[in-house]
């Protein structure tokens, strides 16, 4: 079979539509999560799906649609904790996620289910989508999307300074809710791609690549949609052509892929971030300036744009930095160029 | 006897009026007995100790803090029917203007802009142009696309009130703006306020020490253990911290017992 009848495939193509659904909405609502330091919700709401895929195993109901109700009141739940449980909150989700997990495993072997079928959610089974499943993704997904970029402002607002959105009238709880509830979505979205027990990763990993490199809200929110994109869409590709040589599971190689991404703009993160501290304008006393030393131009070079050595602006001049001296060009009333120690 | 029409509130309606406000916290009165009119135009200095209560009264003048007593009205209108958000700017006390994903300077300041836009609306051109105003009058506008994380405290700080001030709002409420601040920064932050004040703003400022607004001040209110200890002319800096009499205990204590376990509510907000 080659490559071009593999994309040919109808269960390919469904899964390559739901890949790109999967990889545009988990970043979406991911960064919102991220932005309030509370990148593991996803986990957690993973956790809390479990229950919801087995309730629909064990009463024959879509396991998706349960896992969105579910997933959904975990999400409500956990929000009205946070709020009331303040520094306290985080034991409590985690009595909430450890209670999902086990009651998940719990009702799917009394429904006498085989581990295998609850392990297609746990890790994913994109191939193995269905029509109506490809369907409930994308508009799920569209959902989500809307929502999350739509009401970008109000939402970057809210969780940016809740005391401050609160005192601009806007509900702070209703958004807050929005968020936790567009994020059981994106869960149960991405379970039949990455699983639950990865979902997390494809909410926060583009979201942690994209804002190595980029200084404003929009760039990270845009830039991690982008990135969750390349990463669910390579890696099906990957695990698809692997597949001819051994068993590659799709979900695991997404997550790996996008961890890749992370891996590869970390260090440029880092450079830059170094280069931007070093470049940072050193501090102007209001005061008259400080009594300062001066130095003889007995460099073996004038300091200057091109001398190499990192010119730090100072106020109205540019100070160069090396070796542990601020040099400054001066020249006094004779008209003699020296350095100053800044 | 004739029918007048709908009470309208009259356009000269004090910003704030407060009578016999009461807040507590975890069941206990903190602020007890609060009367605070502000008139249009004024800069007033709620000034105290730590713990004397003074940035309690503005969370609750903000509706940040519910009343547990007592009768408040924004503008002429009761606070549970107050929607005119657009008419107050609030800066908040605290250490930055960071969260856990970049945002550069000029989307925070943009944020002060949503009392004024409808949900699924761009930022319209005058959005845009009070954000740029509001930049200007703290002098960073030439730091708009610079990430909020690389500024320092000071601005950080400043870029609050830019946000406040873009949306053109009358009365401000600033809650210790000062506080950490180093000297060029609080300077530039007076030249700010005082901008506002030409404009006719109406300002209710929290701090423990005015440094170079002490100018911009017309009114001091000090509080002392949950209420009014003095409201009148501004005063000096020594008689607002040496009190004539210090209550028994200490006032840095917590107004009330801190309660932890996993699903109480800890009333106590952190800040």
């Amino acid at each position: 079979m080659t490559p071009a009848d593999l994309f040919g495939l109808p269960f390919m193509q469904r899964a390559l539509i739901a890949a790109v659904f999967t990889g545009l909405a988990a970043p979406a609502v991911g960064t919102y999560l991220v932005q309030r330091r509370l990148a593991l919700m996803g986990d957690g709401l993973g956790h809390v799906a479990v229950t919801g895929v087995a309730l629909g195993l064990l009463t024959g109901a879509s396991p998706t649609w349960t896992a969105v109700v579910v997933a959904v009141l975990g999400a409500t739940l956990i929000e009205i904790i946070r709020e009331r449980g303040h520094a306290n909150g985080d034991v409590a989700l985690a009595l909430l996620f450890y209670g999902g997990l086990a009651g998940g495993v719990l009702l799917t072997g009394i429904s006498g289910e085989s581990a295998t079928h609850l392990q297609e959610y746990l890790f994913g089974s994109i191939t193995t989508i269905g029509i109506s499943d490809v369907v409930v993704t994308m508009v799920l997904a569209a959902v989500v999307i809307t929502v999350g970029v739509g009401l970008s402002p109000q939402l970057f607002a809210v969780a940016q300074d809740q005391e401050f959105a609160k005192v601009s009238g806007l509900n702070v709880r209703a958004y807050n809710l929005l968020v936790a509830v567009l994020a059981a979505v994106s869960v149960t979205v991405a379970m039949r791609t990455v699983g639950l027990l990865l979902v997390s990763a494809l909410m926060v990993v583009p979201v942690a690549t994209s804002q190595q490199v980029s200084r404003s809200f929009r760039t990270t929110l845009l830039g991690a949609m982008a990135l969750g994109t390349f990463a669910s869409l390579g890696g099906l590709v990957i695990s698809a052509f692997a597949s001819f040589k051994a068993t590659v599971a799709p979900g695991p190689t997404i997550v790996l892929l996008a961890l890749a991404c992370f891996a590869v703009t970390w260090p440029i993160g880092s450079l830059l971030r170094h280069r931007r501290r070093l470049a940072a304008p050193f501090p102007v006393e209001a005061e008259a300036p400080a009594e300062h030393e001066t130095c003889e131009m007995t460099h073996d070079h004038e300091h200057g744009p091109h001398c190499g050595h990192l010119a730090v602006e100072h106020g109205d001049h540019v100070d160069y930095v090396h070796d542990g001296h601020r040099h400054a060009v001066h020249v006094d009333q004779t008209g003699a160029p020296h350095y100053d120690e800044h | 006897m004739s029918l007048s029409p709908l009470p309208a509130a009259p356009p000269t309606a004090p910003p704030i009026t407060l009578t016999g406000g009461v807040v507590a916290i975890g069941g206990r009165p903190v602020l007890r007995g609060i009367n605070l009119n502000v008139e249009s135009g004024e800069f007033v200095a709620l000034m105290g100790a730590n713990g004397s209560g003074k940035s309690t009264l503005v969370r609750a003048l903000t509706g940040l803090r519910p009343l547990a007593g007592g009768h408040l009205e924004l503008f002429g209108t009761p606070f549970d029917a107050f929607d005119a958000w657009h008419r107050i700017g609030f800066v908040p006390q605290r250490v930055g203007a960071t969260s856990g994903v970049p945002a550069n300077v000029w989307e925070v300041v943009a944020s002060g802009r949503l009392t004024h836009r409808r949900l699924f609306r761009p930022l319209s051109r005058a959005d845009r142009a009070a954000i740029d105003d509001a930049l200007e009058v703290v002098g960073l506008a030439h730091k708009g696309h610079e990430g909020v994380a690389t500024l320092s405290g000071g601005q950080q700080q400043r870029v609050l009130i830019a946000r406040a001030l873009a949306a053109e709002p009358e009365l401000f409420f600033l809650d210790e703006p000062t506080a950490g601040v180093d000297l060029p920064n609080q300077h530039a932050l007076a030249d700010a306020l005082a901008q506002l004040k030409a404009r006719g703003a109406t300002i209710v400022l929290v701090a423990h020490e005015l440094g170079p607004l002490e100018s911009l001040v017309d009114r001091a209110v000090v509080m002392g253990d949950g209420r009014v200890a003095y409201d009148g002319p501004p005063l000096a800096h020594a008689d607002v911290h040496a009190p004539h009499h210090r209550s028994a205990y200490d006032l840095h204590a917590d107004h009330a017992p801190h309660v932890a376990s996993p699903l109480e509510a800890d009333e106590e907000t952190h800040r």
